[in-house]
């Protein structure tokens, strides 16, 4: 639907040696979004590092180095795509799309449950869970679907074409069960769509039926009997609404979060911590690591991790407009879209006013998989800003 | 966001900024949420939930502290402690689920070698009694019971072992109604001042001087706070306060113990429900008293059992825990003579010397008032009417007294029908009939007729409307043998540490002072000595062959529809006594058949001296 960029040349006035950033491709990168990541991984790190030094007896660092490590490849990946031409994943976008499927759909096979939901592979070192790359994939693969289809089809074909390639995996993950994920997977699709030009009127007709089924979901079919939600599922979903009722439940979680949060107060209670040492909030590491830093650090330690989430995505919207093409545009929106909705829940609900879904905090929460595939996605980010950058500098990198 | 012109790719459609327009807006407004929620919890109402932190983590375990000590005035432990492990249930933290609970009582059960339906029974019945509270379902269970509910704290959430201290008894039921009873602090005794610093489940002095004298006696209970996981297990080094327990304040008793047991076998010796009490004459101290019938308060340290219910609370004749010597009202018969000539002399309606002729009856308003048995004993004095015990010669002096009040007047200075003011709750006023009252009661149409003559004749002889306890005659007969001093009675002497030493002297300031001419004294002391030691004395056959001289009166007093009320009051030695001594019977007939010789053994063990028997007494008419 966009015409084709045409490259413009920005004829330099001196011929000047390449620097050893601009050998690396350093150069070209977005500092800001690159240091931002870091900067939330660091903080990732100092956080599990207090808190989870007594949950593995006799190995204090347990979180810590796994979470490292992850961090470590993770950079690695990053600055690999950022060479890449991002460009690349819009061809291979059936091959994406595909493995996307396979690896997802191979986990109801050779995954291991954990806590009654299969989600991931264990493999000799460490687990992978497919559905975190996954989104990055989607991303990839559906925003070259929307590019390549501009022109097939009337608006409502590709509206249901868009939606249908989105939803697939995304109704796979959910029958992980991995509410959270597939919810991710919405997000994505939606977004990538609302940024591809799909009609007002379909993206109205679109928000409807979420409201329709949201509706169907939680309160028809429980009362006609045929759950579609796992009992905790629903619980879990609807007990922020009224956390009094659920104190003992999954309101429970979120009570000890709040309190947890509020606990801290402007300066946080540092060691001093109890909410989130002593067990009383849940999955502190993991779903709910921004109830450890609310309490340790206070409203000014979880002010500065917000900024710092506010910077990161700031930076992925300024890239989508800087894009040399369309392709940029749509994949820098889905990533945008896909950091703003993770951090959004998640921090929404260790704050008391989203439901609990179950995703994590994107370079936060520990978990190899997500830390993994978030800066693979700064990476791609890194590669549109790249790109754009050396076309208006009338140059490729390779 | 960001959409510098510069940078913006030129191809990038309008519509295409709009969107990302409003992306970067709706991104915008999510982060201002976040930062207004995040805001809101933590500067806003950050300390509200430090608190409910806190509040989580911190369990607080109250130590009892162990009750003062309650000793005689010799030092004889009267009631003492010991400890006990109970095992307690706190109903509100057993699982909410109906299954698991019944399954943890089940258990419970089991372990205490009890029914599930007897487990259950129990909480219900205490809950019943004490909403909320923790529920003791056995006291006394042993060591090894403790280990394993120790050792398996999680499979039994809200059970608890509690080391307490109960209250020991060594002499079992001597002074009960004066010792009292300690249990569970109530809903509304919290709601109370002087229990401000107590919580549910505390333990409290519910009668006698373990009610009055409890905040000496309770102590301090001490304070052990611990940091706890979320699961209730006590974190490593997480004992964060510690305060030790204070005990109790021990109280001395102004009772003597070999007195009291005296008197409690006197008591009891007669089979009948009645009363006594022993008092210095002076100083108002209570050497000893009883009520019978009466309970052990060792039952009051467990809970109680229905059929211990049905004995002790819900019988109203027999009262067990009813103190007869200050709650027990009757008529007082010819006890209330010396009170009649009190006031009779005060008011100059007699002299000591005067002489009143007795023909055996007493004619008023065409009604015949006649002496007991019918007697007549001709031309009397005032101390020969007290020996004989002549109701003409006191018929006669009521009716002088009419229609003044002189009579009640003299008989509420001297401290009938009005509390004592005992160190002791529960203590009862009675009732001294007054003109005032009954026309009352008339003008309200609660009665037949105004007060009259004949009101005031009944009263003179400690008939009628009269209703008093035997504190009041002992407070009465000690007035007017200490010659107007009226004797504040207490049974509280001082309160010490654990060491002995003396932390307060109880105050035995008396009431108030009557102006009692020594001539009215000596009068009354001669006739009732006459009347207790003389051959013709109302109870020379009790007190005749006694080697301490006394002076003792008779009292025989009918109580419709009951059998007659039974009275001694004694003052010995004579002349100038220092113990005074009342005693009376419910349904126990003439005075110097029951409640005489019940005095007799209280002053035997007193003086250490018995009575020789007497082979020719006057007989017991009155």
């Amino acid at each position: 639907m966009y015409a084709t960029r045409a490259r413009q040349a920005h004829p330099e006035p001196f011929a000047i040696r390449p620097s050893v950033a601009e050998r690396l491709g350093l150069a070209y990168m977005d500092g800001t979004l690159a240091l931002s990541a870091i900067a939330l991984a660091a903080f990732s790190v100092l956080t599990l590092d207090q808190a989870t030094v007594s949950d593995v007896p006799g190995a204090p660092d347990y979180f810590v180095e796994r979470q490292v490590a992850y961090m470590g490849l993770g950079i690695v990946g990053m600055l690999l795509l950022a060479r890449l031409d991002y460009s690349r994943f819009r061809e291979l976008r059936v091959g994406l799309y595909t493995f996307l499927f396979v690896s997802v759909s191979l986990v109801f096979v050779f995954g291991f449950a954990a806590r009654g939901s299969r989600r991931a592979f264990d493999l000799p070192f460490f687990s992978f869970q497919p559905s975190e790359l996954g989104k990055l994939l989607l991303v990839l693969a559906l925003a070259g679907f929307v590019i390549d289809g501009a022109r097939r089809g009337s608006a409502r074909q590709r509206t249901v074409r868009y939606l249908c390639l989105g939803l697939a995996p995304a109704a796979l993950v959910f029958l992980q069960p991995d509410l959270g994920t597939s919810l991710v997977f919405g997000a994505i699709t939606l977004a990538v769509m609302y940024v591809g030009g799909v009609p007002w009127t379909h993206l109205a007709g679109i928000g409807a039926a979420v409201v329709a089924l949201t509706t169907l979901v939680l309160v028809v079919a429980p009362a006609v009997g045929t759950p579609i939600l796992k009992g905790y599922q629903e619980e879990r979903l609807t007990s922020f609404l009224h956390p009094d009722e659920h104190a003992g439940d999954a309101g429970y979680q979120q009570n000890q979060a709040k309190i947890a949060i509020g606990s801290g107060e402007t300066t946080g209670r540092g060691d001093r911590a109890t909410q989130t040492r002593l067990d009383f909030v849940p999955e502190r590491h993991t779903d709910f690591i921004f109830a450890v830093i609310g309490e340790r650090y206070g409203f000014a330690g979880a002010a500065l991790v917000l900024s710092l989430y506010a910077l990161l995505i700031w930076r992925a919207l300024r890239i989508v407009t800087l894009s040399k093409n369309s392709y940029g545009t749509l994949v820098a929106g889905g990533i945008a879209a896909m950091l703003l909705f993770q951090v959004f829940v998640n921090v929404g609900m260790s704050l008391g006013i989203m439901p609990i879904t179950g995703i994590p905090l994107p370079l936060m929460s520990y978990g190899g998989s997500s830390v993994l595939a978030t800066f693979l996605a700064v990476g791609v980010l890194q590669s549109i800003h790249m790109q754009a950058r050396l076309s208006q500098r009338g140059r490729f990198a390779w | 966001m960001y959409l510098r012109t510069g940078e913006r790719s030129p191809q990038m459609s309008n519509r295409l900024a709009l969107r990302l327009a409003l992306f970067g807006g709706f991104a915008l407004v999510l982060f201002a949420i976040l930062f207004f929620r995040l805001w809101q919890l933590q500067v806003l109402s950050g300390e509200e939930y430090l608190a409910e932190a806190n509040n989580n983590r911190i369990r607080e375990f109250r130590v009892s502290a162990p009750r003062g000590e309650i000793l005689d005035r010799d030092g004889k432990v009267l009631v003492g402690n010991r400890t006990s492990l109970a095992l307690v249930v706190r109903p509100q933290r057993l699982p909410a689920d109906a299954a698991e609970r019944r399954a943890e009582l089940a258990r419970l059960g089991e372990l205490t070698h009890t029914s599930l339906r007897r487990v259950r029974r129990t909480i219900a019945e205490q809950q019943e009694v004490a909403a909320g509270a923790p529920v003791t379902l056995r006291r006394d269970v042993g060591d090894y019971l403790v280990y394993y509910l120790q050792e398996n704290q999680d499979e039994f959430p809200g059970v608890e072992v509690q080391r307490v201290f109960v209250r020991r008894y060594p002499n079992g039921t001597l002074a009960a109604h004066t010792l009292g009873s300690v249990g569970e602090v109530s809903e509304e005794q919290l709601r109370e001042a002087r229990y401000e610093s107590l919580e549910p489940g505390d333990r409290v002095g519910q009668d006698g001087v373990e009610y009055s004298y409890d905040g000496f006696l309770r102590g301090e209970p001490g304070l052990t706070r611990i940091q706890v996981d979320a699961f209730g297990r006590p974190t490593p080094s997480g004992r964060l306060v510690s305060k030790a327990p204070v005990p109790g304040d021990n109280l001395q008793l102004t009772i003597d113990a070999d007195l009291q047991a005296a008197g409690d076998a006197a008591l009891s010796g007669q089979g009948l429900y009645g009363a006594y009490v022993a008092m210095d004459v002076r100083s108002g101290q209570i050497l000893a008293m009883g009520s019978n019938p009466t309970y052990d308060p060792a039952v009051f340290t467990r809970p109680l059992t229905q059929s211990q219910v049905d004995d002790l609370i819900r019988d109203p004749v027999a009262a067990p825990l009813t103190n007869r010597v200050i709650a027990g009202l009757y008529p007082t018969g010819s006890t209330f003579k010396p009170i009649t000539s009190i006031a009779a002399l005060a008011g100059g309606n007699v002299t000591p010397a005067e002489s009143i002729y007795d023909d055996g009856v007493f004619t008023l308003g065409g009604i015949d008032f006649r002496n007991a048995g019918d007697a007549a004993y001709g031309s009397l004095s005032m101390q020969r009417a007290l020996e004989v015990s002549s109701d003409v010669f006191y018929y006669t002096l009521g009716d002088r007294m009419y229609p003044g009040t002189d009579l009640q007047k003299w008989a509420g200075k001297l401290g009938i029908g009005r509390e004592a003011g005992i160190d002791l709750p529960g203590e009862q006023p009675g009732l001294l009939p007054t003109p005032a009252w009954r026309n009352e009661l008339y003008g309200e149409r609660l009665t037949d007729r105004p007060w009259s003559a004949g009101d005031n004749v009944n009263l003179a002889v400690g008939q009628g409307d009269l209703q008093a306890d035997p504190l009041q005659m002992a407070v009465a007969y000690a007035t007017i043998a200490n010659g107007g001093l009226v004797p504040r009675p207490h049974v509280g002497m001082q309160v010490e540490d654990a060491a002995g030493r003396v932390l307060r002297e109880i105050e035995t300031k008396p009431a108030r002072r009557v102006r009692i001419d020594s001539e009215w004294r000596d009068v009354i002391l001669d006739g009732l000595h006459d009347a207790a030691q003389s051959g013709e004395g109302t109870s020379y056959s009790v007190f005749g062959g006694f080697p301490v001289p006394v002076a003792g009166k008779t009292g025989t007093a009918e109580r419709p529809p009951h059998a007659d009320q039974s009275w001694y009051v004694v003052l010995a030695p004579y002349p100038d006594p220092e113990i005074v001594v009342a005693v009376t019977f419910e349904q126990g007939g003439f005075g110097a058949e029951t409640a005489a010789p019940a005095a007799l053994e209280i002053l035997s063990e007193h003086f250490g001296r018995t009575a020789e028997p007497v082979s020719d007494g006057a007989g017991v008419v009155e």
